[in-house]
């Protein structure tokens, strides 16, 4: 289900004294079980854009096309959108209401009027695919830790069983172990439900692990876009935006400056230790070391 | 006790929250003990629920020990008659810059803690002044906090908290809900307030790329103090931080790599730019 946007433009409250643009001619194809990143700071129009995803937010103009139809068009009705594209905000445990782990995974489901042997079964997969236990499904929700309490909300999206979900900044705010875990599951998720992913990040590690495509944003418009590899070879014109690149992708582009004969496209710390050490054994092997 | 060596001294100290119900939960802190110096920079790193926050808190009474002691300036912070001292001593930031800006525009509100310190308008005008150029704000003096980025916000709050002349900040998390830009000029304002100030600085993080920045790092599990040393010291353990599921900086992992493939890099290699220095001066000698 792949989702095409065409000439968007969003502008905030549209002919008053407090007009503004918030994202220009957006053009973008997400291909089915593609993880693509949204990356750019505070202000660039991310969110804006992801909004559109699902029709939360209505283009001032142009198209987005969720299979091939016009979510906006008259007669399309947006639930069905927002249970095939699923939207997680930016810290989504704010928005957790239910008295119980259970009753908040389930609010979606049942709105869909499912069985309820089917809302049943919809959050147990849920629950599990965020790795909470069952045993605190009938905890209150307010009970949980902070990276419980993410997961919780993002098992309320995917129990609506979306073919594409969109977390903005899933991460922000986590520890390393929350974040980590955080990661790991939605890696699983592509893997295993073929999810397309499209998040929000400003972490360039992550999005250098995680995504198969980096879309970066500047001022409402899309500026780069490419697999990790390529856009954090532009590493001058990211700083330029105020966005980094990986540490590693750093130390190359630094030792590069210095004269020596290493990729750019590098963001492990495995890709940086082999480079290193392949310039390193070329020249002891030219010059009168060999112990190397 | 207002020596250089003992600063603030965290003595034996154990805490446990009381539940709804006036039962003691576990404790949040065990005999946890620790000496900050004046003008010192620590970093204290850990996973929420490693007491890392509780700590900090009681570092300016607002949370007092359940056994154990905490000495500020020479002052116990059990002592009723010291209370306002010591939370002029040591100055707090938290997390949440918006839930710390209670003003209509940025000089109302770093004006509003030398306020309450009854201290004459003229005194409160200069602290004001010097607070904002301390933290970069001050071409931001007029505006309305709402406007400001995320950065600035919490630039503006440590303002608020410097106008008070504490010796001593307490930072619980002050980037975590930042992004890059705002990250490295919280960061930058941190690092110059001990450094020209001579504030001393108590960072809770879990960001270990600020950690490094620190003079000494405290690593924090399950209410106690795990490690504590440089951080180069502290880092060099990755399979401690590791065990932990703290992250290791990959400039640190990098250097222990090529370590043990016999390259004769120097200890102590925590940055992008120190890496490139040492490997530059290793493939001079080959």
């Amino acid at each position: 289900m792949p989702i095409e946007i065409k000439d968007l433009t969003h502008i905030y409250n549209p002919g008053t004294p407090l007009a503004r643009t918030a994202i220009r001619n957006i053009n973008l194809t997400i291909e089915d079980g593609e993880i693509v990143a949204i990356i750019g700071h505070t202000g660039s129009g991310k969110s804006t854009l992801v909004q559109h995803l699902n029709g939360l937010l209505k283009p001032t103009s142009g198209t987005v096309k969720v299979d091939g139809v016009d979510i906006n068009q008259k007669g399309v009705d947006l639930r069905t959108i927002r249970w095939k594209v699923g939207l997680v905000f930016q810290y989504p445990e704010h928005q957790l209401f239910e008295e119980t782990v259970w009753d908040d995974v389930a609010f979606g489901p049942r709105n869909m009027r499912l069985s309820d042997e089917e809302v049943r079964a919809r959050v147990e997969r849920a629950l599990a695919a965020v790795d909470i236990d069952p045993a605190l499904a009938n905890r209150s929700p307010f009970e949980l830790s902070g990276g419980e309490k993410r997961r919780v909300a993002i098992a309320g999206v995917l129990a609506m069983e979306p073919s594409v979900l969109v977390l903005d900044e899933p991460t922000a705010g986590l520890d390393p172990r929350g974040r980590q875990d955080m990661l790991r599951q939605i890696q699983r998720l592509q893997e295993e439900r073929h999810l397309t992913v499209v998040f929000v990040s400003h972490n360039m590690a992550e999005v250098g692990a995680l995504a198969d495509r980096l879309v970066v944003m500047e001022r409402g418009e899309i500026v780069m876009e490419g697999p990790p590899k390529a856009v954090f070879a532009e590493r001058d014109r990211l700083e330029a935006i105020g966005l980094g690149v990986p540490e590693m992708t750093a130390l190359m582009a630094k030792l590069r400056e210095m004269g020596w004969d290493v990729p750019v496209s590098v963001l492990t710390v495995d890709e940086a230790e082999k480079a290193i050490m392949a310039v390193l054994r070329r020249e002891a092997r030219v010059g009168t070391r060999g112990d190397l | 006790m207002d020596n250089k060596e003992s600063f603030i001294v965290v003595d034996r100290v154990s805490f446990s929250y009381t539940a709804e119900s006036g039962a003691r939960e576990e404790a949040a802190l065990k005999q946890v003990s620790l000496t900050v110096a004046a003008g010192e920079f620590v970093a204290i790193v850990g996973h929420n629920g490693s007491g890392k926050s509780t700590l900090a808190k009681h570092l300016n009474g607002l949370l007092l020990p359940t056994s154990g002691d905490v000495w500020v300036a020479g002052m116990n912070t059990k002592d009723e008659q010291h209370r306002w001292d010591i939370r002029q001593t040591v100055g707090m930031v938290f997390q949440n810059p918006d839930n710390q800006i209670v003003a209509a525009t940025v000089e109302e509100d770093v004006a509003f803690g030398p306020e309450n310190l009854g201290l004459p308008p003229e005194l409160i005008r200069s602290r004001v002044d010097e607070a904002l150029a301390v933290v970069g704000m001050s071409e931001y003096a007029e505006a309305s906090p709402h406007s400001l980025s995320g950065g600035q916000k919490q630039r503006v709050a440590i303002a608020g908290v410097i106008a008070m002349r504490p010796r001593c900040l307490v930072l619980d998390e002050p980037t975590a809900m930042l992004d890059p830009v705002g990250r490295r000029e919280v960061m930058e304002t941190i690092s110059r307030l001990n450094r020209e100030e001579r504030i001393t600085v108590i960072l809770i993080t879990h960001f270990m790329d600020e950690a490094v920045k620190a003079d000494r790092v405290v690593v924090m599990d399950g209410g106690r103090v795990v490690r504590e040393g440089t951080p180069a010291a502290v880092f060099q353990e990755m399979d401690l931080l590791r065990g932990l599921r703290l992250d290791v900086p990959p400039v640190i992992e990098l250097a222990s790599r090529l370590r043990a493939r016999s390259l004769a890099l120097p200890e102590g290699i925590l940055t992008v730019d120190e890496m490139v220095t040492a490997l530059c001066q290793l493939r001079s000698r080959i």
